[in-house]
Formats: structure tokens, C-alpha cells, sequence
């Protein structure tokens, strides 16, 4: 361990890349073995993007402490744009593929900057209920895009987006966006975030400019969801409004929070856990007691927020992604659960 | 003009039915700061009891409110109890999450085919329909019975918070848990009543709204619970009038933009409201904001 304590600052900052390199070869590997099928592949697709969306959530949320319930809003941007170009011009080419993500991920970003601008300002369960507000607005527009522009599909649903994302793809776009978050909380941006979380007045004596990060740190989160929405768009045929209503938003939140807020590995263990659970329900009930499905969901969720309250990881990373010359422990960010009071402070204070 | 005052009247009739949702919103944020996710399910089990009582029990409609109320107010009781006083001392969110899960629950445990069943539900008239033709607008005696007994119930609600011992305890505890049980009063009885009653009105609220609207399903009370909360957002929350005028414009707007813009966009122009009137007075119209403090 010893070793690993002296590593040279460039190494540490690529060491996930390089786990990134042996989680894809061993993955592959495995399925290849054990001729996975086709559908529980898919799962794990599903899974990847989710991990992806949350991770945008997290950084808004879970670091920057910025309430937002409108999360489902920008991933439905993101797919649309996404699912728009790859079915209009791509039509299955590689290029127009990178074009999609990049349209995708910058058009989502752009709107969650234009939004972002204003209501940034509002605090705690405000900002929250503006951003539910907005994603909502943008469903309901979705289910009438398709006045506006027909291949939309407004509340039919939109069809015809090549089937282009494998798991190469999304998995090297999910570890990509990781590998950046890791490097981006670590360093002195992600520390504003946390002081921002912790008490954004005190955080603005102090000399951060709170708008600046608060605002970069929203945009930069509902790009990243936006690029799992083309992800998404490309890798499920089709794609329906109802599918991004303000019940998909409270699952990004549920991730986090449940994960543990200001844990990156917990949001992507919970993100790929939750999609796991809920797909592998669907086995263990059988036909016959599929409809206890969502019982057993829900009460599963009460259940572990009654027991673990300060989330599944509660503000612990894995080692790995903690940089060597920071181990003493500033990413255990969330504090303790408190004896009385504290209840004016805002969520997940 | 009297198209006008017909959909005037109609926008009353729902304002006040989200205005019995919005208090109880309202009453339990004002109380433990919490956005109860699970209201509008109680909501959708109070329509469904007075579904029940009117439709295959064949009970007096009087009656039927009363046991949608007696259904729901322990019904709201137990939820606070099992899902959210575990949580009380806890970080905020962690009670949020488990209301969403208590409104999944709801939901999902409802939709079960030996509880209300998944399927849509078309309600019979609770009361056989009379309108009254004033000057070319015509007034049904649904909208009546249901205006008329919102305010009884709005009045009655103002009497206990205003004049009554455990209505001072409740704006005491509000105004601040610790010091409120310093004072000797028994916070956790306070809490309870406060999602006791929140519930009655949202069974109220339920077998109007059916009676209004004949339709009921498992996931009902999901948008009439939304709108509530945010009527309750809009006058600001925690604040008892305010959710009252809040539901009343929501209403409006809601019957308003339906009429005379487009239907389908009618929750759009409601969701822009509420963010514009938020960017403007962020805590609300009557909300009053309070300093900032460190």
C-alpha cells in the first residue's frame, strides 16, 4: 500500500482510466464466456445509463446540494434531440452518431443554462418544485411536439432511431463522464461545490462565487443526463413522453439519495443495483405474482431510507477513486445524523 | 360572457377541491417541513371509499363522506407513524424518499387485483343532477354541494387552528418543535393530529372530486396532488390561507387555459405560472421571507 500512497500526481489522476481498461475487459469477457443473453445485456445497458443520468444528479445534487426533481426533463431533451438526429440524418452512420451525442449532450446543457440562469436562486424545496415544474412543461410539450414537428410523435411515441449504441459505447461514454466527475470533485471546483452544500452563505463570505458554481455544476450535471437520453434514444426503439414524466425524475433521485449523497460509487452501485433489482423482481415473483412487483418495491425503498437514512454509502467513496494525497477523508462529506434540530436547513443537510 | 361565468364557476368548483388537497400539503410542511408525496394517494383511497359508499353500498351521501374520513384520517396516522417518525431527527430528504415510497405503495398495493383493481372505474352520480338556469348561466347543485362544503370544511379548519387548544399547540410546533416541547406540549400527538386532519380533508376531497368528475383509478390522485401541492407552493407553503388562494387561482387557471387556449396545454401554462410567480416572490404570494441566516 505503501506503493500505491507515492503514486505520481498524472498516474493517480488516470488510475480509473486504467480500471476503466480492466472492468471493460473483464465484462466483455465474461459475457463472451457465458453467452449472456440478449436481454439481461440490455439490462445492463439499462443499468449503464441510468448510472450515467444519476451521476448528473449527484453532481447537482448529492455535491452541490441544488435541489433538482426536473432531472427527467433534461434526460427527455437529451433523448429527443438525440433520437431526432440519428433519425433523421444518421440513419445508422458512425458520424452522425457523434454527432447526435454532441447535439444531444450541448443543446441539454444550453437549456439547463438558459433555465438554470434564473432559478438557480431559489433555495432548497422551492427550487425543487420549479424544477418538477419544468420538467413536467417539458413533457407535456413532447406530447405535442408532433404538431410542431411530425417525426417527434408527440403522445404516439417517436420510432425509427437506429439501434446504433452497443455496450462499447455506453459503457466508454459512462467511464468517461465518471473518470471526469472523479477528477472534477477532487479538485478545488468540487470543493466549492461541497462548501456551497454545506452552507451557501458561508460558502459566499468565504469568496466563492456560488452563481458561477452552483450554475456551471447544473449545467454540467443535465448535460450528462442528457447524454445518457441519447444513449438511450439508440439503444431502445422507442421512445415515449410518458416514459420521462416527474415519476422518472424522482428515480434519479431516489439513486442518489438512497446511494448516499456526495458518493460517487454509491450512486453508481445504487443506479445499477435498483435496475438490476427491479428487472430481476420480475423473475423471482413470476407471472403470478408480478403485480406484487411494485409493492415489494416500494416497501423495499422505505424499508433501507428507515435503516440507512444517511443514504447506502453515506458520503464514502472507494478508495480508488479518493486521490492519494487526499486520503485523510474530506469526501466523507455528508455529517452524521443529528440529535434535534436542523430542520430549517435544506435537503440532505 | 356567460361562457365566461359557466367556466368561471367550473374553475371555482375545482380551485376548492384542490384547496382541501392544498391544506393538507400545507398543514404537514408547515408542521415538520415536509413535502408529503403520499397526500394525493390518500386523496385517491377517500375517492375510492366514497366511490364504494355511494355506488355498491348505496349509503347516504352525507354518510359516505364521513366514512371516507373516518378511513383516511387513521389511514394518514399510521402512515406518519410506520414511515416518516422514524425519520423525524433524520437528514430532510431521507423523509422525502420515503414518502415517495409510501406513495408507491399506496399506489401499487391499491392496483392489486383483490384490493381496488388496476382498472378505471366510472362512477355513477352520486345525486341525481339538477341545474338552475341564473341569466343564461346554468349552476348544477353539484357545484353547490361541493363549494358549500368546502367552505364548512375551510371554516372548520380555521376554528381549530385559531381557537382551539390543540390548533395552538399545532402553530406552536411549527413555529419551532424544540422550544414547543419545552413548553410541555406532546409534539408527536401534534404531528399526528396535524396528518389526522390533513387526511380527512384529502377523503373529503376525494369523494367531491368524484362526484364532480366520475372516474376513479389507482393512480388518480397522482395530478390532483401535484396541482394541490403546487397551489399550495404558489400561495405559499406552510401557510394556511395562501394554500387556500393558491388552489383558487390554480383552479382558475386550470379551467381557464382549458377553455380558452388548448387543453392539452393547460398544465404547461399552470407550470409556468408557478415558476414565474416563484422567480418573483420565491417563497410564495403570501410567503413571507424570513432572513438569512448562517
Amino acid at each position: 500500500m505503501k506503493q500505491l500512497k507515492s503514486l505520481p500526481p498524472w498516474l493517480d489522476r488516470m488510475l480509473i482510466l486504467v480500471a476503466g481498461v480492466a472492468v471493460y475487459v473483464v465484462v466483455t469477457a465474461v459475457f463472451s464466456a457465458v453467452r449472456i443473453n440478449a436481454y439481461w445485456a440490455r439490462v445492463l445497458d439499462q443499468g449503464l445509463i441510468m448510472a450515467l443520468g444519476s451521476l448528473g444528479l449527484s453532481l447537482i445534487y448529492g455535491f452541490t446540494g441544488q435541489f433538482s426533481l426536473g432531472h427527467a426533463g433534461f434526460y427527455a431533451i437529451g433523448a429527443y434531440v438525440g433520437g431526432f438526429v440519428g433519425a433523421t440524418y444518421g440513419k445508422g452512420s458512425m458520424a452522425w452518431f457523434v454527432i447526435a451525442i454532441l447535439a444531444g449532450t450541448v443543446i441539454t446543457g444550453f437549456i439547463a443554462f438558459l433555465l438554470g440562469l434564473p432559478i438557480l436562486r431559489l433555495r432548497s424545496d422551492y427550487l425543487g418544485i420549479a424544477t418538477l415544474g419544468f420538467g413536467i412543461i417539458v413533457k407535456v410539450l413532447l406530447d405535442n411536439a408532433d404538431r410542431v414537428i411530425p417525426s417527434l410523435g408527440g403522445a404516439r411515441g417517436m420510432t425509427g432511431t437506429p439501434q446504433i449504441a452497443n455496450f462499447t459505447w455506453i459503457f466508454w461514454s459512462f467511464w468517461l463522464v465518471f473518470f471526469l466527475y472523479r477528477n472534477l470533485v477532487c479538485s478545488s471546483f468540487g470543493r466549492a461545490c461541497l462548501a456551497i452544500r454545506e452552507d451557501e452563505i458561508a460558502a459566499d463570505a468565504m469568496g466563492i462565487n456560488t452563481t458561477f458554481y452552483k450554475t456551471v455544476a447544473f449545467v454540467l450535471g443535465c448535460a450528462t443526463v442528457g447524454l445518457a437520453g441519447v444513449l438511450y434514444a439508440h439503444r431502445y426503439p422507442f421512445l415515449h413522453p410518458t416514459s420521462f414524466d416527474f415519476l422518472k425524475a424522482f428515480d434519479f433521485l431516489l439513486i442518489v439519495v438512497v446511494g448516499g449523497l456526495g458518493s460517487l460509487s454509491g450512486t453508481i452501485a445504487t443506479a445499477l443495483g435498483w435496475v438490476f433489482l427491479l428487472e430481476g423482481l420480475r423473475f423471482v415473483l413470476g407471472e403470478t405474482f408480478l403485480d406484487f412487483r411494485g409493492v415489494i418495491y416500494a416497501l423495499l425503498l422505505i424499508v433501507v431510507i428507515i435503516l440507512r437514512p444517511q443514504g447506502l454509502f453515506s458520503g464514502r467513496e472507494l478508495g480508488i477513486l479518493v486521490p492519494r494525497s487526499v486520503q485523510s477523508g474530506w469526501v466523507r462529506g455528508v455529517p452524521p445524523v443529528q440529535a434535534g434540530g436542523e430542520r430549517d436547513a435544506s435537503p440532505g443537510d | 360572457m356567460v361562457y365566461f361565468f359557466e367556466q368561471f364557476l367550473n374553475g371555482l368548483q375545482l380551485g376548492f377541491v384542490y384547496a382541501l388537497i392544498a391544506l393538507g400539503y400545507t398543514m404537514v410542511y408547515g408542521i415538520i417541513r415536509l413535502i408529503n408525496f403520499a397526500h394525493g394517494d390518500v386523496f385517491m383511497v377517500g375517492a375510492y371509499i366514497g366511490y364504494f359508499g355511494f355506488a355498491i353500498w348505496h349509503l347516504p351521501y352525507p354518510l359516505c363522506i364521513l366514512i371516507s374520513i373516518l378511513v383516511c384520517a387513521p389511514l394518514g396516522v399510521i402512515i406518519e407513524r410506520i414511515a416518516y417518525r422514524p425519520l423525524r431527527y433524520a437528514p430532510r430528504i431521507a423523509a422525502l424518499i420515503s414518502a415517495i415510497g409510501v406513495s408507491f405503495f399506496l399506489e401499487y398495493f391499491c392496483s392489486l387485483k383483490f384490493v381496488f383493481g388496476p382498472n378505471y372505474r366510472v362512477v355513477p352520480r352520486a345525486l341525481p343532477l339538477r341545474e338552475w338556469n341564473l341569466g343564461g348561466v346554468n349552476i348544477s347543485n353539484i357545484q353547490i354541494i361541493v363549494i358549500l362544503v368546502v367552505l364548512g370544511m375551510l371554516a372548520l379548519i380555521q376554528y381549530i387552528i385559531f381557537r382551539t387548544r390543540t390548533g395552538k399547540a399545532m402553530r406552536a410546533v411549527s413555529f419551532d418543535h424544540d422550544a414547543a416541547r419545552l413548553m410541555g406540549i406532546n409534539v408527536d400527538y401534534v404531528i399526528s393530529f396535524t396528518f389526522g386532519l390533513g387526511s380527512a380533508l384529502a377523503a373529503a376531497g376525494g369523494v367531491l372530486y368524484v362526484t364532480a368528475y366520475p372516474q376513479v383509478f389507482p393512480f388518480m390522485g397522482i395530478l390532483p396532488g401535484l396541482k394541490a401541492f403546487v397551489a399550495a407552493v404558489l400561495g405559499g407553503i406552510g401557510i394556511v390561507p395562501g394554500a387556500v388562494l393558491g388552489a383558487l387561482i390554480m383552479g382558475q387557471v386550470d379551467v381557464m387555459s382549458a377553455g380558452y387556449i388548448s387543453s392539452q396545454l393547460r398544465d404547461v401554462i399552470a407550470f409556468s405560472i408557478l415558476i414565474l410567480v416563484l422567480l418573483v416572490r420565491p417563497t410564495g404570494l403570501l410567503g413571507k421571507r424570513g432572513p438569512e441566516k448562517v
